[in-house]
C-alpha cells in the first residue's frame, strides 16, 4: 500500500494553507459563499481509485437483510441496498452483503477557515478551524454551493488518505484549536468524524460539525458524545420544500436539533433564505416559534443570503430586505440571537446583549473587531451570553 | 394482434414473418421479440451461430429488411464511432452477454464500422461480466466511465441534473443500447430507459419514488436521446425478481431478444413480460410491491416525448 502521509504533510504545511485562505475569493465574496471551500484542494497526490482499500471500513450503522441486501441505518432515508450497489449518498456500498463506507480518511478538500465562516458565532470567536470534507451527501439540495464534491462519488474526485491522527497533527501544526467537518455532509462520513474527534479530543483539539441534520437518532447520539459543536442547516420550515428542493424530510431534522440540544452540544442554526421558495412570513414565524418553544430563545439563528448555484441558477440572490424581514419576525417572537449572514458589513452580523442591547461581539464578515465579554458575560451589564467563548 | 394488414418478411433461413404493412405502422413503435428455444448449446453457453441468426432475424423484423446488413445500414453509417452500452451491474450472472455483443460487432464491421466502444459504468463492472478491458488502440475498445470521466458542465432536465460521461459525449457518434431483461428492486424493472443511468455520474440520486420521473428525465438529456439509435435487450436469461443483482433462483431462460428503436415501447413490453412471469410463479405484481415502473409512462408524456407506452400504438412482433 502506498504511504502518502509524507506527501500530505508536505502539501499541508502552514504556508500553503495561509496562501489558500487569503485568496482573493475571501475578500471579494466577503462571505457570500459561506459554505464553499476557499480554494482548490491543497492535496497534491494523484486521484485515489475505488479499489483503494485504505479508505474502506465496514459501516457502523446498518442491518444485514436476506439475499445479501443491506439496510442503511445512518440517515432516515434507510436505503435498502443490493449487492454491489450504493446508497443515495454514493459513498456507502454493499459488497457481498456487508455494507462499507468508502470514504474513511478519504479527504477531498481541506482548508483553514475562520470559524465564523461555518458560521459559528457563539463558538470560539476568532478561532481558525482545520476544515475538511469527503465526497458525498445524503440529500441533493438544488442550491448546493459545493455540489462538485457533495454530489459525486468518491472515485470521481481527487482525494487523499488522511487518517485521524494525521488530522489532529495537522490541526495542531497549523494552530487550529478546532477541526470542522464541513463543506459536504459529515453524516455520510460519520465513522471518520467519530474517529477524528476521538483522536483530537485528548490533544485538546475540539470538533465542530456543519450538517444538514438528516441523521438517525442512534448515530446522532454517538456523534454528540464526541464533538463540541454542531451547526445545522435547517433548509426550510416546510416538508414541501424538503421534498422538492432538498430531497429529504423536515421532521427528522427537527428531531435531530432537539436531540443535539438535549445532549448539551453547542448548537447554532442556519436558514438559507431562497427567494420565492422559503421566504414567506408564515414560515419565518413558524420557524421562530418552533425554535423558541423546543430549543429556547438562546439558540443562535442565522438567516443567510442565497446566491444562485447548481440547479437554482434561475433565482436571484436574496434581497437584503427579505433577510431583515426574517430577522424582524424572529426578533419579535423573542429569540435573542438572530443574525443575518452572507451580507458582509451588515449590523446584524454582530452579537448584541439581549438585556442591555450593547454590542458584545463586533464582526465584519469573518473578522472579529472586538469581543466585549468577560467570562461569558456581557461586560456592560453582566448578562450571561450563552456560547463556548474560549 | 397484427390484424389483417400483414406483409411478409423473408428471413435468412427461408422462414417468413408476418409484419404490419407500412401504412398500418405509421406513428407506431415496433418491438420485436425474437426467441429461439434451441439457442443454448449442449454445455454451458449459447450456440453462437444460432445467436447470430436470432440477432439477424430480430434486426430484419425491426427494420423490415430482407438482409441483416440492410437493417444495420439503417442504424449506423460507415465512419461513425459506435458505442455499445452494455449493462454489467449483475456480473456474469445477468449482464449483457459478451456473445451477443460479439455478434453485434461482427455485423457492424460488415457495414463499415471500424471504431467501436463497449462501455458501462466502471472497468471492474465490465470485467465481472467477462468483458476484456481495452482502453487504447483502434478498432474495438472496451472501458468504463472511470477511464475518461465526466463532463464538467451539468446536463439538466426536469428534476435531474447530472454530469454526462465523456465516453458518450466525446467518443461515440452513435450508441446501441444493450440492457438486460430484468427486475429492479426499487424501480420495478431496468430495461432500455434505466440502463442509461450508466451514462451519468450520480445514478444513486435517482432511485427515489421508484425512479419516477428521474429515469425519464435522465434519458431526456440531449446526448442520450440524440445518440442512442437502437435498443437490443438481452433476454437470453431473464430475471423476474430480486434485481438488479444476480439472483439465480429468480431467473428463467427466456432465450430471446427484444429489439426496438423506441425505448419506451421496449420498456413497456419488457415490463409486461416480467409481470406475466411473476403472475405465473405466484409473485405479487410490481404495483402490489409499490414499485410499478411509472417512469415508463412519464417518458411518454408531453414533457418528455421519448416514445410510446400506449399498447394501441405498439406493434409487438414475435418471431
Amino acid at each position: 500500500m502506498k504511504d502518502t502521509s509524507r506527501t500530505i504533510l508536505n502539501a499541508l504545511d502552514r504556508r500553503a494553507f495561509l496562501k489558500a485562505a487569503s485568496l482573493p475569493c475571501l475578500a471579494a465574496c466577503g462571505g457570500a459563499f459561506a459554505g464553499a471551500p476557499l480554494a482548490a484542494p491543497l492535496f497534491a497526490t494523484p486521484p485515489a481509485t475505488e479499489s483503494d482499500s485504505q479508505f474502506i471500513r465496514e459501516a457502523k450503522f446498518y442491518e444485514k437483510l436476506p439475499y445479501k441486501k443491506t439496510k442503511c441505518k445512518l440517515c432516515p432515508r434507510e436505503c435498502v441496498i443490493d449487492d454491489q450497489e450504493r446508497g443515495y449518498c454514493g459513498v456507502r456500498e454493499n459488497r457481498g452483503g456487508t455494507y462499507y463506507t468508502l470514504v474513511h480518511s478519504r479527504v477531498v478538500t481541506a482548508h483553514i477557515d475562520p470559524i465564523e465562516k461555518k458560521p459559528f458565532f457563539h463558538f470560539m470567536p476568532g478561532a481558525v478551524a482545520f476544515s475538511l470534507a469527503t465526497a458525498g451527501c445524503n440529500v441533493n439540495c438544488k442550491m448546493c454551493q459545493n455540489w462538485d464534491i457533495s454530489q459525486v462519488r468518491p472515485e470521481q474526485v481527487r482525494s487523499t488518505y488522511a487518517p485521524p491522527d494525521k488530522i489532529t497533527a495537522l490541526a495542531q501544526q497549523n494552530s487550529c484549536p478546532v477541526i470542522a467537518y464541513t463543506y459536504s455532509e459529515p453524516v455520510i462520513f460519520l465513522e471518520y468524524v467519530l474517529d477524528c474527534a476521538a483522536a483530537a479530543r485528548p490533544a485538546g483539539v475540539r470538533s465542530a460539525v456543519v450538517s444538514g441534520g438528516y441523521i438517525q437518532a442512534d448515530p446522532l447520539k454517538k456523534l454528540c458524545a464526541q464533538v463540541d459543536a454542531i451547526k445545522i442547516d435547517l433548509k426550510a420550515y416546510s416538508e414541501k420544500y424538503y421534498k422538492e428542493v432538498v430531497n429529504g424530510e423536515l421532521k427528522p431534522v427537527l428531531d435531530a436539533i432537539v436531540t443535539i440540544r438535549k445532549a448539551g452540544v453547542w448548537n447554532e442554526i442556519v436558514y438559507l433564505v431562497v427567494p420565492t421558495l422559503n421566504d414567506g412570513d408564515a414560515e419565518f414565524q413558524g420557524l421562530a416559534r418552533w425554535v423558541k418553544s423546543e430549543l429556547g430563545p438562546d439558540v443562535p439563528l442565522h438567516f443567510s443570503r442565497f446566491h444562485p448555484e447548481y440547479l437554482l441558477k434561475n433565482l436571484p440572490p436574496t434581497p437584503i430586505e427579505t433577510l431583515e424581514r426574517a430577522k424582524a419576525i424572529a426578533d419579535a417572537e423573542g429569540l435573542h440571537y438572530v443574525y443575518i449572514g452572507n451580507v458582509p458589513g451588515h449590523p446584524a452580523e454582530s452579537t448584541y446583549c439581549p438585556h442591555c442591547r450593547k454590542k458584545v461581539v463586533d464582526r465584519t464578515g469573518y473578522t472579529i473587531n472586538g469581543v466585549y465579554l468577560h467570562h461569558g458575560k456581557c461586560q456592560f451589564c453582566h448578562t450571561v451570553i450563552p456560547g463556548v467563548w474560549t | 394482434m397484427l390484424g389483417s394488414t400483414l406483409a411478409a418478411l423473408k428471413l435468412g433461413d427461408g422462414r417468413a414473418v408476418a409484419l404490419p404493412s407500412a401504412s398500418a405502422e405509421a406513428g407506431r413503435s415496433r418491438v420485436v421479440i425474437a426467441r429461439d428455444a434451441k439457442i443454448r448449446s449442449a454445455g454451458v453457453g449459447f450456440d453462437s451461430a444460432r445467436l447470430a441468426q436470432l440477432l439477424d432475424h430480430a434486426l430484419q423484423a425491426t427494420f423490415e429488411c430482407d438482409s441483416p446488413i440492410e437493417a444495420w445500414k439503417k442504424v449506423v453509417r460507415p465512419g461513425e464511432v459506435v458505442g455499445l452500452k452494455v449493462n454489467c451491474l449483475g456480473g456474469r450472472g445477468n449482464a449483457t452477454h459478451p456473445e451477443l455483443v460479439e455478434a453485434i460487432t461482427e455485423r457492424l464491421r460488415q457495414v463499415g464500422i471500424t471504431e467501436m466502444v463497449i462501455w458501462d459504468r466502471q472497468n471492474s463492472d465490465l470485467e465481472h461480466a467477462r468483458f476484456k478491458i481495452a482502453e487504447r488502440g483502434s478498432g474495438l475498445r472496451c472501458f468504463g466511465n472511470d477511464v475518461l470521466g465526466f463532463e464538467d458542465a451539468l446536463a439538466i432536465f426536469g428534476k435531474a441534473g447530472s454530469l454526462m460521461c465523456r465516453t458518450l459525449t466525446q467518443v461515440c457518434d452513435a450508441v446501441i443500447n444493450l440492457p438486460v431483461l430484468k427486475d429492479h428492486g426499487i424501480a420495478g424493472v431496468t430495461l432500455a430507459l434505466k440502463s442509461m443511468f450508466g451514462a451519468i455520474h450520480n445514478p444513486n440520486k435517482y432511485h427515489s419514488d421508484a425512479g419516477n420521473p428521474y429515469v425519464a428525465d435522465v434519458y431526456a438529456f440531449p446526448p442520450i436521446r440524440q445518440k442512442v439509435r437502437l435498443h437490443i435487450c438481452d433476454g437470453l436469461n431473464a430475471q423476474y425478481d430480486g434485481g438488479p443483482s444476480f439472483m439465480p433462483q429468480w431467473m428463467w431462460p427466456f432465450n430471446g431478444l427484444l429489439v426496438s428503436r423506441d425505448p419506451v415501447a421496449l420498456d413497456y413490453v419488457g415490463w409486461k413480460i416480467i409481470e406475466k412471469k411473476r403472475l405465473e410463479v405466484g409473485a405479487p405484481s410490481l404495483r402490489e410491491q409499490k414499485r410499478e415502473p411509472a417512469y415508463i409512462s412519464t417518458a411518454a408524456d408531453a414533457e418528455h416525448r421519448l416514445g410510446t407506452c400506449d399498447p394501441q400504438r405498439i406493434e409487438r412482433v414475435e418471431i
